[in-house]
Parts: structure tokens; sequence; C-alpha cells
């Protein structure tokens, strides 16, 4: 158990050393905005996986807290001219506000309506932001990027090693949550929630705990996107692609290890930005699309399932 | 006043509209359980074969949605066929793969469409499609008195045939006790599937009043998430007559907020009442459930 | 159980009732027991048992009535926290968590209701020594979907054990098992009332009911019909109608 942490944190520490060495020596700007869009990716599967996977609530609102995310880094821009940093932080505390509230509203009620909730949630926020003029209405807004800090000599390099600092911060949450009481607790009751209950659980209390970490890390993740993208309206900010994305990048790694969803996220959101160079963009919506339907169906324990699977064969042959 | 009066009228239309395509929803999901998430991808893909066949054939619409029903209820046999076999039967963990499944078969139903037809709007022709009966100074178009007609007997149909029927009756008893339907001798997976294939089936015509009412796009599903499952929670899961009710307060709630407020809060109603709804009171204005 | 009514009740339900839409499942249902008692519970199907500890354990809300438990009114407390208190439960159709093995299933229990501040080695101590206890130690690392029916059975009631319970209320623990598995679990019931653990047993087999119960109580249709020692209530006129069928 000891050893397993040290060996996680010298590996965190080892990727952000190389995604921060990366920032200061590679010149070309390609991979950066690749890289952004996949460790984005990762922040939002991760995120998605602490309620959907280990407490098994299917979280369609992705988009939802990923906007809610992106029109508070525009507001407080506009408004404050408030430091991406500070924007981060509000954005990490509206989005736990926010699963706390959508807990409260809908975690007592069985999956489906969970889901049909946050869905519901998301189209609702986006027709407010939607008529809000100050942060631009249904037209979008420009924003104009401050003077980049030093050690970074590009605002985009500076947002692509921001992001892998969220990156880190989730997963060492997720994994975290897996391997305590908490995560003992979520299986639990994704199993029975009656039966965990009665065995002790505070069942409402945990899926709100999941759900104010869950949005709280969307909401982060989607900050950085107002100054990635310099630009910012209703119809991409809640996009209902990061909800299919969040959630398909999840099943598809595997929601039985925390590492399933970084493994999805990095194999899908890595095709895609590949595929986007060469075909439309509808086509690799059809091909996420595709792939859930062909895993959740044929392989229910996504690839880490598939991996186990394959060494407990191996491993009974031997014997 | 009587801008309000002209709202309600058009919103008690709408409604049994609503009602028309959320009926299915009523079958499949509140009385057999299967989050059909799907369900308005199916709609919006009815509403463009509709297209197709009156733009190629020039053949109306309501005819259209008649000819693709067996072909939409031999899809629904088949879609919980598929349903069962992966997820049902398996047992534990349905729930959030059964709903994932949905979602993505939405999904791709969505983008399919984008390719073939594009993201442009679409609408059929027919001689009821753009004229208006005039009495006094309300205006109501025809297309929304047609939609009205068939909604009403699909509604009614659907009605009778599950309260008369044997099979019907088969079907409500399946949603209740799964135990005593195999007591009398039937297969309640038999009984699901044709459900589940009838539930499909009137998404035929469904499609085709969606298209007649108003000109349609590929991501007008995620609009009718709202609705149709608005109506379907808001009626107490799996209670038809219920369904018209919820489906006309939708209709004039909607009718009303797009005269006051304007058209860019429309998304948002649905959803509101929806979440309002599973707030305040989760089994419905109808509710079979305790 | 001699002086029974002197001591303060463990449990005590008063005038409860359980409505579901028009029908009334539980009909103004009162008892008290005692601490250490061996109570059983016995009915025909669908006469409210199941109903009964659903109320007590929290699983359902009830109104009117109320439930003590160590002379608190736990009424309004939800499941879990019942369980902290001291009331565990198995399941009429075993519940166990089926994405984990035997012992963590236990220490689902154990990392929640027994709230001492323990160690987790210390925990997984308790953890075997229940599992020893009720025969399951050899399947501690089995899924809890590759457990035959008597096994399930037991892992129910080990789950229940390692909440640390004061009251233990097992439904229809041996329904479905072979007569030698039966005693089995009966002997284990026994020994664990042998450890100062209250004991609610809901049962169909007469025999093990009579063997085990210091007082029974039969319900019909929602209401309690007789309660006494196990032989006046065999002997009840009623419960033999109820049970014959009329
Ligand atoms: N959740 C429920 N909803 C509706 N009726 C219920 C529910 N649970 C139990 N009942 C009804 O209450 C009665 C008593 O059931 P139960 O307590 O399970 O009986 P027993 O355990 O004695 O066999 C039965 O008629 C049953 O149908
Ligand atoms: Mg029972």
């Amino acid at each position: 158990m000891k050893r397993k942490g040290i060996l996680f944190w010298i590996g965190a520490a080892v990727f952000l050393a190389a995604t921060f060495l990366m920032t200061q020596v590679v010149g070309n700007q390609y991979p950066f905005f690749a890289g952004y869009v996949i460790l984005q990716f990762i922040v939002l599967a991760v995120a998605w996986s602490i309620l959907g996977g280990y407490a098994g609530y299917v979280n369609f609102g992705t988009s939802a807290f990923f906007g809610v995310g992106v029109y508070t880094a525009v507001f407080l821009a506009k408004a404050f001219g408030a430091p991406l940093l500070v924007q981060i932080a509000t954005a990490a505390a509206i989005g736990a506000l926010m699963g706390f509230a959508l807990g409260l509203l809908t975690l007592r009620m069985q999956g489906i309506f969970f889901s049909i909730a946050t869905i519901a949630l998301t189209i609702i926020i986006e027709t407010v932001i939607t008529n809000w003029r100050f942060v631009g209405g249904a037209a979008g807004i420009q924003i104009e990027r401050p003077p980049t800090t030093p050690p970074f000599d590009n605002y985009v390099q500076m947002l692509f090693f921001v992001q892998a600092l969220l990156v880190v911060l989730a997963v060492a949450i997720s994994r975290y949550i897996q391997n305590s009481w908490i995560g003992r607790g979520l299986q639990a009751l994704r199993d029975d929630e009656l039966a965990a209950e009665c065995t002790g659980v505070p069942t409402l209390r945990l899926k709100l705990m999941a759900c104010v970490i869950s949005g709280a890390l969307m909401c982060a993740a989607g900050a950085p996107a107002a100054m990635y993208l310099q630009f910012a309206n209703p119809a991409s900010a809640f996009d209902l692609n990061y909800s299919v994305s969040a959630l398909a990048m999840s099943l598809i790694g595997g929601t039985a290890h925390w590492s399933g969803p970084i493994i999805g996220a990095i194999l899908l959101s890595a095709t895609q930005q590949l595929l986007t160079v060469t075909i439309s963009s509808e086509v690799n919506v059809l091909l996420l699309g595709v792939m859930l339907v062909l895993f959740v169906v044929g392989a229910p324990e996504g690839i880490i399932g598939l991996v186990r699977k394959i060494f407990h064969s191996r491993n009974e042959g031997k014997e | 006043m009587d801008l309000l009066l002209d709202a309600v009228v058009i919103g008690v239309l709408l409604g049994c509209f609503y009602a028309a395509v959320s009926i299915g929803l009523s079958v499949s999901f509140g009385l057999l359980d299967v989050p059909h998430v799907a369900h308005p991808a199916f709609l919006v893909l009815a509403a463009y074969l509709v297209f197709f066949i009156n733009e190629h054939y020039g053949i109306d619409p309501l005819v259209a949605g008649l000819i693709i029903t067996p072909l939409f209820f031999v899809f629904g046999l088949a879609a919980y066929r598929l349903y069962y076999e992966t997820f049902e039967r398996r047992g534990s963990d349905a729930g959030v793969r059964g709903i994932a499944f949905f979602f993505g078969v939405a999904f791709i139903i969505e983008v399919l469409i984008i390719l073939q037809f594009g993201v442009d709007q679409r609408s059929v022709t027919a001689a009821y499609i753009g004229k208006s009966w005039r009495i006094g100074d309300m205006r109501i178009p025809y297309r929304m008195l047609v939609a009205f007609g068939v909604a009403m007997a699909l509604t009614l149909l659907l009605t009778l045939y599950l309260s008369k029927t044997y099979m019907g009756r088969a079907i409500r008893a399946v949603a209740q006790d799964q135990e005593a339907l195999r007591l009398m001798g039937a297969n309640p997976i038999r009984v699901k599937q044709w459900a589940f294939g009838i539930a499909t089936a009137v998404l035929g015509l469904a499609g085709a009043l969606l298209i007649i009412v108003a000109p349609i796009d590929p991501t007008l599903d995620r609009a009718y998430i709202g609705r149709t499952f608005c109506v379907v929670v808001m009626a107490g899961l799996g209670s038809m007559s219920g369904t018209l009710v919820a489906a006309v307060i939708l209709g004039v709630a909607e009718s009303i907020v797009l005269t006051m407020f304007g058209a860019s809060w429309a998304p948002a109603i649905a959803f509101a009442m929806l979440l309002g709804v599973l707030a305040v009171r989760p089994q419905g204005l109808f509710g079979r459930r305790s | 159980m001699t002086n029974a009514e002197a001591r303060v009740p463990l449990l005590r339900i008063v005038s409860l009732t359980k409505r579901f839409g028009g029908f009334t499942a539980l009909d103004n249902v009162s008892v008290d027991i005692p601490p250490g008692e061996r109570f059983g519970l016995i009915g025909p199907n669908g006469s409210g048992k199941t109903t009964l500890i659903n109320c007590i354990s929290g699983a359902f809300r009830t109104e009117p009535g109320t439930v003590l438990f160590r002379d608190e009114d736990i009424t309004p407390l939800q499941p879990h926290v019942r369980t902290r208190r001291g009331i565990a439960r198995s399941f009429q159709i075993p519940r166990p968590f089926r994405s984990m093995t035997v012992a963590e299933n236990l220490m689902v229990a154990l990392d929640f209701a027994a709230h001492e501040h323990v160690s987790v080695a210390q925990r997984r101590d308790t953890m075997m020594s229940i599992l020893t206890q009720m025969g399951l130690a050899s399947k501690a690392n089995a899924s809890a979907t590759k457990l035959s029916q008597v096994e399930l059975r037991k892992m129910e009631l080990a789950r229940a054990m390692a909440t640390h319970p004061k009251l233990l209320i097992s439904d229809e623990a041996m329904a479905g098992l072979s007569s030698s598995e039966v005693d089995e679990v009966l002997d284990l019931l026994m020994s664990l009332a042998s450890q100062d653990i209250t004991i609610i047993m809901i049962e169909h087999i007469m025999q093990a009911v009579m063997r085990f119960s210091d007082r029974v109580m039969c319900l019909d249709a929602g209401k309690i019909i007789a309660i006494g020692t196990p032989s006046e209530v065999m002997a009840n006129q009623r419960v033999q109608e109820a049970y014959l069928g009329t």
C-alpha cells in the first residue's frame, strides 16, 4: 500500500516535470494546443468517474459544469480582470456549490431520474447564459489574454501546464477516494443502496460528497478554456459533446480502477486529435458514440476489465 | 388578454401533440422501466424518414408516417431484444450501462442524420401546411389542427389498446407484477418486447407530426428529451390519461412563456418543469407508485 | 427470561401502522422486546413480517407509530444511523455487494458501522474472526457472486454481525436450505445469542422456531394474533387457522 503510494507520487512528479520541461524546450505550438485538449478530457473523465463510476450515478451534465467553468472565467476576466488562478479556484468553488445543489435536488432519486435531471440542468443553465447580455448572450464574447507570466513565454504553454496540474490534482483525489472508506462506501451503494444503508453507509452524504468533488473538478477544468479559445459562446461551452465524451472515456477505459478514465481519455482524445486533421468532426463524434455502445455491450468493464481478464486467463493457464 | 387566450388555445393544441410524441415513452419508460433516453432520437429519425419519403415520392407526411410504422415496430422489437440480452438479463450494474447505451445510440442516430441530411432545417409540403383557420381575431394554423386530431386519435387508440385487449392488459400487468403474469402463462419478456415494439411503432406517426408542426433539425432530439420526459414523469410513470393532461399542461406553459418572454427562454421550460416535478413530486400527478 | 418485564425493553414498538396506498400491511402493532431475548416472528406469507423489519431498520417510513430503541425514539432516523445505534438485519432475498469479495462486504460494515477507532489491522482481525465463526473463512477472498445459497445467507449474517449490533434481525435466513444447513444456521444464531445479542428471527420452519425462541409472535394480515411462549403460540387456535387456512 505504502510503496504504491510513493510510486504514484513519483509518477506524478515525473509527469509534471516532463510537461514543464516540454513548455521550456518545444518551440512548435501545435503539441500544446492538442495536448491541452487531451489533458482537459483526462480531468473531465476522471471527475466524471468519481460520481458515475464509483457511485454509479450517470451524469449527463458534464457540459453544464464545464460551461459554468468557462463562464465563471469569462465573467471574472471581464468584470475584474481576475488572474487565471483566481478564475480556476472560483470556478471550482462554484462547481462544488452546483454539485451540492444538484445532489440535494436529485440524488434521492434512482439512476435514470438523476441522469435526466442533469441534462435538464445543462439546458436550463445554457438558456440563462444565452439570455445574459453581460457575458455576450447567444452571440458569444471575445476574450483578451493577459500578458504571459514567466517562466512561460507563451500563454497556451502556460495553460497546458496548468491543465497538467489539474490532471494531477484530479487523479490524486480520485485515487484517494478509491482507496479510502469513501470509495468502499460508494462502491457499496452502487451495488445496492438499501443494503449499504443497512450496513451503516450514509449513502446520501457520500453521494453528495462525490457530486460536489466531481462538479468542482469539472468546473475547474472548464475555466481555462475561455483563455485557451479566446472566445466563448453558450452553444460551444455547453456542448453536449463534453457530456458524451466524459462518459464514454470513463466507461471505455473502465471505472473499476482510477486509472481507467485516464486510459480512456488519452486513447479517445488522442485518436480524435489525429482524426480531426483528416476527417470531419461529425465522424469523430460518430466514432465516439459507436465505441461507447460497443464497449458498453461487449466489454462492460472497459479496457481495464479486458486487461484483467487477459491476465487472469494467462495466470490460470500457468497453474 | 386576447394574446393570453391565443396562447392558451395554441398551447392546448401543442400539448396534445406533445402527448403523441411522449406516449411511446410512457410505455417504454413508464411501464417497462427501460431508461430509453434515445426515444427522442428515434422520434427525430422517424421525422427525417417522413421527410425523405415526402420529398422523393411526394407522399403526404401522415401517409409516410403510416408507411414507416411497421418498420419502426420491427425496429423496436429488435432494439428491446438487444437491450434485454445485454443488460436486463445480466442483472447487476445494468443501470449505468443501460443508460449509457441509449445515450450512445441517441448520439449515433444524431450524427448519422447529420451525415445523411446535413445540419440545415428540413420541412415537408402538404395541403394543410402554411394555411390558417380564422375565428374572430384568432388564427389557428391548420397544421396544428391536423397534429391535434391525429395526436388525439393516437393517444386514444393506445389507451384503448392497453385497457381493452388481452395483450394490452398483459403489458400493464408486466409493469406491476412479472410473477403474476408468468403464473397466468404469459412470457413477461415476450410481453415487454411486444410493448416496446408498440411504443416504437407509435413514433412513425409521431415523427410525421413532428415535421408537420415545425421544421426539424438533427439536434432537435435534445429539446425533446426535456419535453417527453417532463410529460411522462409529470404524468406519473405509465399513466396514459395522465400523459395527455401533463402534455397539455406543458404545452400551455410553453405557449404562455413564449408569448410573454420570447423564444429564447423556450428551451428551458420543459426542463425546468421536469426538475420541479422531480424535486417536488417524483411520483407524478397521477403516480402509480407509492 | 423470567425477569423480562422488570427490565427496560431493548426495542419497543408502539402502535405501528404501515400502509401501501390503500392497503394496510401493518395494523397497529405494539410489542416490547427485552435485551437478550431470542424472539421468533412467524406468520403466513404476506402477513407483514418483512414490512415490520423494514420499519424497524428504517427502510420504510412509518406513520403513525413509534419505534424506540434503548429508550430513544429512532422513528425519524435514517437506516444507517439506526445501524450505528446497533440494529442490524439480513435480507430475505440476500443483497450482497456484488462487485466485492466476501471480506470486502464485511469491511464495509466495519468501516462504517463499527465506530470505535480501530486500526485497519484490527478491523481485519475482527473480520476474520467473524468469518471463522460463520464458517466462511475459506471464502474470504471469493467474489460475492460465486457463493452458494447457504454461504450467501451466512454472509448476510456475517455482514450484519460486523456492524457490531445489539439487535440482530434475521429474515428467513433458512428458507430453501437443506435440513443439515438449517441446523448449521440455527446453531450459528444460537451462538450469537449467547454473545449478548438480542435476536429477532423470522422463520417458516416451525421446528427451528420452537427450538430457538424464548418467545414467539404470530402476525396475520398485519395484526398480532398471538404472542407468548413457543408452545402457547403453537397451541393457539387462530395461529393454527392462519397457517392451515380456514
Ligand atoms: N414496497 C411495497 N409496496 C407495496 N406493497 C408492499 C410492499 N412491501 C410489501 N408489500 C405488501 O405488504 C404485504 C406484507 O408483505 P411482507 O411484509 O413482505 O410479508 P411477509 O414478509 O410476511 O411475507 C404484502 O401483501 C405485500 O404485497
Ligand atoms: Mg418476508
